[in-house]
């Protein structure tokens, strides 16, 4: 079968999966829903093997497939003065780049389907929940798939309703529904810049399409039309960055992920750790042709991701939701990729978002058996001693907790060692700074994780006591992915065994050609540095993992009063850790409170009392004129008619005494008419 | 005879059907109700042909009819369309018969004349975007006044008399000032042909100084504006939309509406090219369209009122359409036509929405409401789906006209599709706030309790939609076929130098023969000769 030409199938079975589950789920059995919809993913990944490996044997290691023209719009200007012509297609593009995208995608979203049979049984609204599931494997797929930006667009804010749908699947509980608005809000400021990101570049370069819009960039480059540092390009790719921010919650847009965990746990693990978020990584990655460009924005992105990984790293060693902690780690472990991606380092990014989504996974995924051993209890001053009641739990994040901190030769050991070096050599910034702080954060991740892994596993019991009785461990369908990840999480790094340890990196050979114009362009040859440093780096690099787990063990197994101690000295320091500095307050007050809700009640007040009231005010006006006229027709116009007519009246009152129209009377009248007539002729 | 007639069939069927709905003796409800919908649903039917036999290659006017009507003044009764009325007609029809379906339980007073005003109202509508002749037009737009106003004030809640009338006047004052419009075109086209005529195509043709063009735009806005509404004409809409029986507000957004931007896209642009393209112009429109986007979705973020609400988010809606329009690209003039498409689909969708709960609860408080999707799946699913479409999400229609005008937009200027952005952001926050207070959370409303999830009927007035909304997000290339010519020709009378260093982007039959790229009407070429013995046209009046 040539899964080349079938890879447009590969996002349609979780596709028909969730249209089934959403139209028909209510009415299948339940041991349906649970052979479906992971069955679908499983498809899914099935065919992205066949498909991968195919595209191996391809000499040019890429292959596109399009549909049909979904956006046909009409011509335009592009800012040079040529024509150009809006157009998107439903294509895709499978590249070294997306195949590791999507077998990450499928492979962790089949087990983390496979796990949630296990975690989700009990709960109502089952094939809701696969529904949605589905739907976001089927959106992710489209991600990471996409030939063109608009439909990466597509993709990008598909998950983004899956996650928003998911996080709030206890829609009876008000946390989740608002940690899912506060999700799909945040993400669309992001994808405000995003959107505006790919406009300017469809004005520059007048495509969306990768393929034409990296050649058109290469094209320039060569004829010298695009230089390093063009303002258009570093707009653009700062433009995309906010996208990045958005989705994969960075500074100053990561808020929203913490708040996330209020979905169900396999959700957090897919979506909130594995894939979606990672989004911002891969489409950096994607764009690394202009990144590259523009050294103001790379800068940035590693200042960003630097910062990120700090802050959330502190943030992280105070909290006690557990689900909370990996969330902050989360966030920290994606400021490495893209900290990796600012200094150049595309394929160690994208090295270190593959080993991130096997550990992380599995960190959240034996969260939720921890959670699901102890019916629900996330705080992890009610746990302690879990150790030998949960083992195949235990000893999988054990081995999770290894890979994250980089012990060797755990999965994180090579993707964060190769971060943490080539931030080093990076000769364009501020190389020392990135490390140092790549290298502190090192220590408090190895920190915040092991203090976690005492406070569950280790010490002393603090379960409550009737939560105590019904500790179990995880049904099989919740165990064998966490065996798996766990094999994943050891086995997964070797893929970038460095040469410098006798391996081949076959990862980033493997990658290479995606990122070969960005190489050029940064021409900074990290490798040359020299082999006794690069040991030095890795030791440092292993040493701070290992200082970090023996401070933990110290304080929350040795002493645990010295820790509370240097709480009480410092009790300001541990208030604004755990408060997470206070952000979500401020940016609740004035972006909630002050802009939104104020701004729309100040202006729906202008809006009725000033334009309403303008309307209504005219309304006011003709009714008063219309009284004025009513009152001046009455008594000024006709007022003068009834005048005149008064004034007859008046006048002719005299008159009209005579005329009473009695012969009588006027026959009198004649008399004495007669009378007078004589009386002065005959006075006379 | 049906293919040569077919627009006055879709024409006056509705009227007919009111014609016969009015033999039907008044305490026969059920049978009023069952012909209605007949008589609406076949509207729609015959109304498919259009869209079948529309050759959207075509330049100019199709299924073009003429009858002398009034020719002591030039007036005809002549009809036409093209790919802009297309839709805009298969958008009535669908959305007439989807309103009349929705009334069944809905009106229990007055049935008869209730139907009879839905149904005039219908081939109101319908004149207005067929007509070729100002006149008929003018006659249509205020016909089309009168159902309206009867179906507010008498259907309509507590408040329907202020609602009805300052609907009715408001209206009335634009299109007073549009006649006034007309008949100063009406008397420039005679000093300049010495022919006094009505006729669209032929006046589309005309050439006229620019400071006179600018007070016939001015003339021309007030009307349309209102009817739009743009910022600050919009206040008559919340009212109107919160007393209107359901049927009302679905008409009135999706399709009314439509009225104010489809005078603009057809008399607006093609008849005043240079006031149109006047840079103080095209500033002052985009900033009122940006200042709607930004205001409406702001001011809808603190409604209370679930209607109040959605008719905030249509003055939202319908400045991307205005911004589209203005920036004069063929981008954003497509996309804003289908933008109001989209705005009829979804927000048409929202308003049936709204009323279906209403007709179960008797209110449209949001704070009366909450958690109400345990109760009514089904409806939470179509709320859903609609307000992701509303809010723009890709794969749903909102997405395709959205980016589109932003690109049209962009091409322009910057800043006003920076600005533009930021109300996508605030239309996201308004409809999920809204649907998580009403539909998410707990039931604590004991009221709410034994609501009834949607029937057969009331699924099938919001399953087109649906279909509709799917459609044009994932497939809409059918929609810009249609609008390629006429975009195009707009684009090239308005702004003939975009097209002028590269002639082949036009496109189409028009393209070699640039010069001249808006042909003659069909309706100029089949006039009788008496009409065209007048003075060759000049340039007279210069």
């Amino acid at each position: 079968m040539n899964f080349l030409d079938s890879i447009w199938m590969i996002p349609l079975f979780p596709a028909a999966g969730a249209i089934l589950m959403l139209l028909f789920g209510k009415k299948l059995p339940k041991a349906a829903v649970s052979v479906i919809c992971p069955g679908t993913v499983l498809v899914s990944f099935l065919m992205s093997l066949g498909a991968v490996l195919q595209l191996a044997r391809l000499s040019e290691h890429s292959y596109e497939k399009i549909l049909y023209t979904w956006l046909p719009g009409g011509p335009f200007h592009l800012t040079n003065g040529q024509m150009g012509h809006l157009q998107a297609d439903w294509g895709f593009l499978l590249d070294p780049l997306s195949s590791v995208m999507i077998l990450v995608v499928t492979g962790v979203g089949f087990l983390i389907h496979v796990y949630s049979v296990g975690y989700m049984g009990h709960e109502a609204g089952y094939h809701r929940f696969f529904g949605y599931l589905n739907l976001f494997i089927f959106f992710m797929l489209t991600l990471v798939l996409a030939n063109n930006y608009l439909l990466l667009f597509v993709g990008w804010e598909g998950v983004g309703l899956c996650s928003y749908l998911l996080i709030g699947f206890y829609f009876l509980r008000d946390s989740a529904t608002k940690a899912g608005i506060k999700a799909f809000i945040v993400n669309r400021i992001g994808d405000a810049g995003f959107v505006l990101g790919v406009l300017l570049m469809l004005a520059t370069f007048g495509s969306l399409r990768f393929t034409s819009v990296f050649g058109e960039v290469n094209r320039q480059v060569e004829t010298g039309l695009l230089t390093s540092g063009d303002a258009t390009v570093a707009l653009m790719t700062l433009l995309l960055f906010i996208g990045a921010t958005g989705k994969s919650a960075q500074i100053p847009l990561y808020v929203w992920l913490p708040d996330a965990m209020e979905g169900p746990t396999p959700v957090s693990a897919l979506i909130h750790a594995a894939t979606m978020v990672t989004a911002g990584v891969y489409m950096v990655a994607r764009s690394n042709v202009l990144f590259s460009l523009s050294p103001q924005t790379m800068a940035m992105v590693a200042g960003v991701g630097a910062l990120t990984a700090i802050f959330a790293a502190t943030i992280g060693l105070a909290q006690y939701d557990i689900k909370r902690v990996l969330a902050y780690s989360t966030v920290s472990q994606l400021g490495y990729m893209f900290l990796a991606c600012g200094v150049g380092a595309y394929g160690a990014g994208i090295f270190h978002l593959m080993t991130h989504a096997f550990f992380k996974a599995l960190l959240f995924l034996g969260s939720g058996s921890v959670i699901h051993a102890l019916s629900g209890e996330q705080d992890m001053r009610k746990m302690g001693a879990l150790r030998h009641k949960i083992p195949v739990t235990f000893w999988t994040f054990f081995i999770a907790s290894l890979a994250i901190i980089g012990a060797p030769p755990f999965a994180g050991f090579f993707s964060k060692d190769e971060i943490l070096w080539k931030a080093f050599s990076a000769e364009t910034h501020a190389g020392l700074l990135l490390w140092v702080v790549g290298f502190v954060t090192a220590g408090l991740t190895a920190l915040y994780i092991w203090r976690l892994v005492f406070l569950t596993f280790f010490g002393q019991s603090r379960v409550d006591h009737e939560v105590e009785h019904h500790i179990h461990e995880s049904p099989k369908t919740m165990t064998i992915p966490l065996m798996t990840l766990a094999v994943l999480s050891i086995v997964g790094g070797w893929v970038g065994w460095p040469r410098i340890l006798g391996g081949s990196n076959r990862l980033e050979t493997w990658l290479e050609p995606v990122f070969e114009h960005s190489s050029k362009l940064l021409a900074h040859e990290a490798e040359h540095g020299a082999a006794a440093q690069e040991y030095l780096f890795m030791f440092l690099s292993v040493a701070v993992g290992a200082f970090g787990v023996f401070i933990a063990w110290y304080f929350f197994i040795r002493r645990p009063e010295a820790a509370d101690r240097i709480v009480q000295t410092v009790p300001g320091v541990q208030r604004l850790l755990y408060n997470k500095y206070y952000v979500d307050e401020v940016y609740n007050a004035v972006f909630v409170d002050g802009f939104a809700k104020g701004g729309g009640t100040a202006l729906g007040r202008f809006d009725a009392r000033i334009v309403d009231g303008g309307v209504n005010g005219s309304a006011w006006l003709t009714l008063l004129t219309s009284r004025l006229s009513i009152w001046w027709d009455t008594w000024v116009i006709d007022g003068a008619v009834r005048l005149s007519s008064f004034t007859v009246k008046v006048l002719s009152y005299p008159v009209r005494l005579l005329q009473t129209g009695l012969v009588q009377v006027y026959a009198l009248f004649i008399v004495f008419g007669v009378l007078i007539f004589f009386s002065y002729y005959l006075i006379r | 005879m049906f293919n040569n007639h077919i627009l006055s069939i879709v024409l006056f069927l509705p009227l007919a059907g009111a014609i016969l709905l009015l033999f039907v003796p008044k305490e026969q409800k059920n049978l009023i109700r069952w012909l209605a919908n007949l008589i609406a649903l076949a509207g729609f039917v015959v109304s498919l042909p259009l869209a079948f036999w529309f050759d959207s290659s075509k330049d100019g006017f199709q299924f073009v009819e003429k009858a002398i009507w009034i020719p002591s003044i030039g007036a005809n009764y002549a009809l036409g369309i093209d790919g802009i009325s297309l839709l805009l007609i298969m958008l009535t029809t669908l959305l007439g018969s989807i309103a009349i379906l929705s009334s069944w339980t809905a009106i229990e007073d007055r049935v008869k004349e209730y139907y009879v005003f839905m149904l005039t109202l219908q081939s109101g509508m319908l004149g207005v975007f067929m007509a070729l002749d100002f006149f008929l037009f003018y006659v249509f737009w205020e016909v089309m006044l009168v159902p309206m106003y009867f179906l507010i004030g008498i259907w309509g809640g507590p408040r329907k008399l202020y609602a009805a009338i300052k609907f009715f006047i408001y209206t009335l004052v634009g299109s007073v000032l549009m006649l006034l419009g007309i008949l100063m075109l009406y008397f420039w086209n005679h000093t300049q042909t010495g022919i006094y005529t009505f006729d669209i195509p032929a006046l589309q043709q005309l050439t006229m100084p620019t400071n006179i063009q600018i007070w016939v735009f001015l003339a021309f806005f007030v009307g349309f504006a209102i009817k739009v509404p743009m910022f600050p004409f919009h206040t008559w809409l919340p009212d109107a939309h919160v007393e209107a029986p359901t049927a009302g507000s679905v008409i009135l957004a999706g399709v009314l509406l439509k009225m104010g931007t489809y005078g603009f896209l057809r008399f607006s642009l093609p008849m005043l090219p240079n006031a149109s393209s006047d840079s103080r112009i095209v500033r002052a429109m985009i900033f009122l369209s940006i200042v709607a986007i930004i205001y409406g979705a702001l001011v809808s973020l603190m409604q209370k009122d679930m209607k109040r609400l959605v008719a905030y988010s249509s003055v939202s809606h319908l400045g991307f359409c205005t911004l589209g329009l203005f920036a004069l690209n063929p981008n954003g003039v497509a996309g804003s036509i289908i933008q109001q498409v989209n705005h009829g689909i979804s927000t048409g969708a929202l308003f049936l929405i709204v009323g279906l709960i209403y007709e179960r609860r008797h209110t449209r408080e949001i704070s009366e409401f909450g958690g109400i999707s345990t109760v009514m799946p089904v409806f939470a699913t179509f709320f859903m789906i609609m307000m992701m479409s509303s809010l723009g999400l890709p794969t749903l229609n909102g997405f395709i006209g959205e980016f589109v005008i932003l690109q049209g937009a962009f091409e322009e200027s910057k800043v006003w599709a920076a600005f533009a952005v930021a109300g996508i952001i605030l239309g996201a926050a308004y409809l999920l706030w809204l649907y998580q207070r009403t539909m998410f959370g707990t039931l604590n409303n004991p009221k709410n309790e034994k609501l009834k999830d949607l029937n057969f009927r009331e699924v099938m007035t919001l399953v087109p939609l649906v279909i509709w909304a799917f459609w044009i997000g994932l497939y809409p290339k059918p929609f810009f076929k249609v609008l390629e010519r006429p975009v195009a020709n707009i684009i090239q009378r308005v702004r003939p130098d975009y097209y002028a260093a590269h002639p082949e982007a036009f496109g189409g039959p028009g393209a070699s023969r640039t010069a001249t790229p808006i042909p003659a009407s069909p309706i100029a070429a089949t006039a009788p000769a008496a009409i065209q013995t007048g003075t060759p046209a000049t340039e007279g009046g210069r």
